[in-house]
């Protein structure tokens, strides 16, 4: 499903990224760990099209296709989606505007009609209940205001509007309290079909415990110095990085 | 003083001719007029006022003037197609600068109330047009207002006897039809008494693919606890050079609230000027503009608070793209002994490309001291993070730059009272930012 070979990126001119290759297939659930500044929300961005990189080296297709040669919005229609780790606010424009907006793109990408009024906002509910979204979150500006968890459970609700064939989750366990995170996390696992696939950027075992990852990498310095089971996670968990490292140093 | 004397020429060759075109009242202050209009001349742009619109520029092509008064052949009806749903208004066409007598609303005005020519008016209600001709456009002080009181010859007629309130809203649309290049010189007078409640909705419009110059002067009169709202609504073409001068003033208790929204247009300078004349007025001030390719916007407000306890309210926004030029210039004066004064100005301004140019100047000057006031101005661009985000979420840039923009200009939108005319507005916004409005939805071009 998706292939990233010898990715190399950078940003202002810094070489964030420095050789990155990763193949997520259908219906996998990759896990993806590394300190701060390692580049995973780089590698997202770069995925996902952010005109703020620039990618120097290397090639990814998608489903086939050549990724990097897609405009971002392209990408969304092809199946992708990213979890921001930090979810914008655009004030004045309604979610439910904003939603409407983005769903009926991708039917038209698909050769659709736009969705009628009234299924559109039967879809809403239903895809409010999956993440337990508050109507009157669904009802303000995009993320205007939302707490740092209320922007984590929108970006969920979004994904799960928009049904994505690979998705990637930034960091969408920080900010959730545990309830939040349970609910989070079986709304996702709700949403997985053998189809879909997912590549889970975080910290913490928890989210993991969750959805049971199928692989898990680690990123130190733009590189993956390591890839392992689901043990891997709870190892880094209990030793952190610091042996990785070692380990990376030493080859 | 080149451009000033075609028009000086015009004036002097054919003074009995306009003289015959207009009423006694207006042939009355010709002469003084034409003094002050010769002894200033157009403003250069080192006159602040006009620091942002090039006047001479406007007023140099040589333009055909209707002083003769020939009827254009027009059926305002079937031209006109930019009804507002879900509002039913008493509706009346101005051509040019006539008030049109052969489309009047079915529906009858409460008892009293005129809206007539202006002209006319004079025989009609001598008395009341005597006290409000040309008291508050003044002459000495700005050449647009001596051009337009040396040669206009009709325009409206708006009264509101004491304590009556007008329901349906009174919408009045000014057509701009020729069939050769026109310079129109409209006059509006607007008379609530004591008490009197209305409300007034001006669409601007040209149906005719020449250039148009026109030169309008509003004058308002709001009395004692007098509340009105006035609409207006621009949706011209790149050929239209409008110059409009409005002032209004304000008796004890009274509200105003005058809206002016740009939607479409060639070049237009607005003049606001507020007199807060009796304690207890409120006034508030939401311009909306947009603008693209080479189109030229300037609005200039002054808001004088000449009586304690008075409260006045500015918002306007700016949405810039292609090569246009706009400008915000609002001045608050809060006289001395204007106590209690209450007064908010804001101008909030997106220049979508990077030749779009906005110029942004409020002003605020206090002579009393026990007095609430505030203002400020931005100039932003597009938010990067916001149009990424969206275009993640599969939209296109194009569509999540229409949704950003028009998130911006909605606030002001939103400040419109009557909910039939901000869905209307909405839908209209929308319809410009997609390209869909490129001319103007009710003028003959576009059918
Ligand atoms: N605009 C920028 N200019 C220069 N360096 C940048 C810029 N943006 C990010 N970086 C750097 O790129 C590196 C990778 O950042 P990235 O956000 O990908 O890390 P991360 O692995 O997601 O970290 P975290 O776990 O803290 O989220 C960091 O060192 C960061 O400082
Ligand atoms: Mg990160």
């Amino acid at each position: 499903m998706l292939e990233i070979k010898d990715l190399h990126a950078c940003i202002n001119g810094k070489e964030i990224l420095k050789g990155i290759n990763l193949t997520v297939n259908a219906g996998e659930i990759h896990a993806l760990m590394g300190q701060n500044g390692a580049g995973k929300s780089t590698l997202s961005n770069v995925l996902v099209g952010n005109p703020a990189y620039e990618v120097t080296h290397g090639s990814v297709t998608f489903n086939g296709k050549d990724l990097l040669a897609m405009k971002p919005e392209e990408r969304a229609h092809e199946g992708l989606f990213l979890s921001f780790q930090q979810p914008v606010e655009i004030p004045g424009v309604s979610m439910v505007n904003f939603m409407r907006a983005a769903v009926n793109a991708k039917r038209k990408y698909k050769g659709l009609e736009p969705m009628g009024a009234g299924d559109f906002l039967k879809m809403m509910r239903e895809k409010r209940k999956i993440v337990e979204l508050d109507s009157k979150l669904a009802n303000r500006s995009v993320n205007e205001g939302f707490s740092g968890g209320e922007k984590k459970r929108n970006e969920i609700f979004q994904m799960a509007m928009l049904e994505p064939t690979l998705s990637i989750l930034d960091e969408t366990d920080s900010g959730l309290d545990v309830d939040a995170l349970r609910i989070v996390a079986e709304g996702f696992n709700k949403l997985r079909t053998p189809e879909t696939s997912a590549l889970v950027i975080t910290h913490y075992q928890r989210l993991l415990d969750y959805l049971k990852p199928d692989v898990v990498h680690v990123l130190m310095d733009g590189r993956i110095v390591k890839t392992g089971g689901p043990d891997l996670a709870v190892e880094i968990e209990k030793r952190g990085f610091d042996w990785i490292k070692a380990e990376a140093e030493a080859d | 003083m080149k451009s000033e004397q075609q028009y000086i020429d015009l004036f002097t060759a054919n003074r009995s001719l306009i003289d015959r075109g207009g009423a006694e009242i207006m042939n009355a202050c010709r002469e003084k007029a034409l003094a002050d209009f010769a002894r200033q001349g157009f403003p250069s742009q080192k006159v602040e006022r006009y620091k942002y619109t090039d006047v001479n520029a406007a007023f140099a092509p040589d333009y055909g003037v209707n002083l003769s008064r020939l009827e254009f052949a027009v059926n305002p009806y079937e031209a006109f197609r930019c009804d507002v749903p879900n509002l039913s208004t008493s509706l009346y066409f101005v051509v040019n600068d006539t008030f049109w007598e052969k489309s009047l609303p079915t529906a009858t005005l409460p008892e009293g109330v005129a809206v007539c020519s202006l002209r006319q008016a004079a025989e009609a209600f001598p008395a009341q047009v005597a006290e409000c001709y040309a008291r508050l456009a003044r002459t000495e002080k700005d050449s647009i207002n001596a051009l337009n009181t040396m040669l206009v010859q009709d325009g409206l007629f708006v009264y509101v006897p004491k304590g009556v309130a007008v329901e349906r809203t009174i919408q009045i649309v000014n057509l701009l039809r020729a069939d050769v290049d026109l310079m129109v010189n409209r006059r509006v007078l607007v008379v609530l008494e004591d008490g009197a409640q209305a409300r007034l909705l001006f669409c601007d419009h040209a149906m005719d693919d020449r250039d148009f110059l026109t030169t309008q002067v509003v004058e308002v009169f709001a009395g004692e606890n007098s509340n009105l709202e006035l609409y207006e609504l621009e949706e011209t073409h790149v050929k239209n050079r409008r110059f409009s001068n409005m002032y209004v003033d304000l008796q004890r208790g009274s509200a105003v609230s005058l809206y002016n929204f740009t939607l479409h247009n060639g070049l237009t300078r607005n003049r606001t000027d507020v007199t807060l004349s009796g304690e207890g007025a409120e006034v508030g001030l939401y311009g909306g503009v947009i603008a693209d390719k080479e189109q030229r916007v300037d609005n200039n407000t002054l808001i004088d608070h000449r009586a304690g306890h008075c409260t006045s309210r500015q918002l306007y926004k700016y949405v810039m793209d292609g090569r246009s030029v706009g400008a915000f210039a609002g001045r608050v004066l809060v006289r001395h002994g204007a106590q209690h004064t209450v007064s908010e100005e804001r101008n909030a301004n997106l220049c979508a490309t990077s030749e779009a140019r906005m110029y942004a100047q409020p002003m605020l000057e206090i002579y009393a001291d026990d007095v609430k006031c505030s203002h400020g101005s931005t100039v932003g661009q597009l938010n990067e993070q916001a149009l990424f985000y969206m275009q993640q979420r599969g939209i296109s840039r194009e569509e999540a730059q229409m949704l950003l923009k028009f998130a911006f200009a909605g606030e002001v939108i939103d400040a419109i009272v009557l909910e039939a005319l901000r869905d209307r507005l909405r839908h209209l916004v929308e319809k410009r930012f997609r390209g869909e409005l490129s001319r103007c939805s009710g003028c003959g071009l576009c059918k």
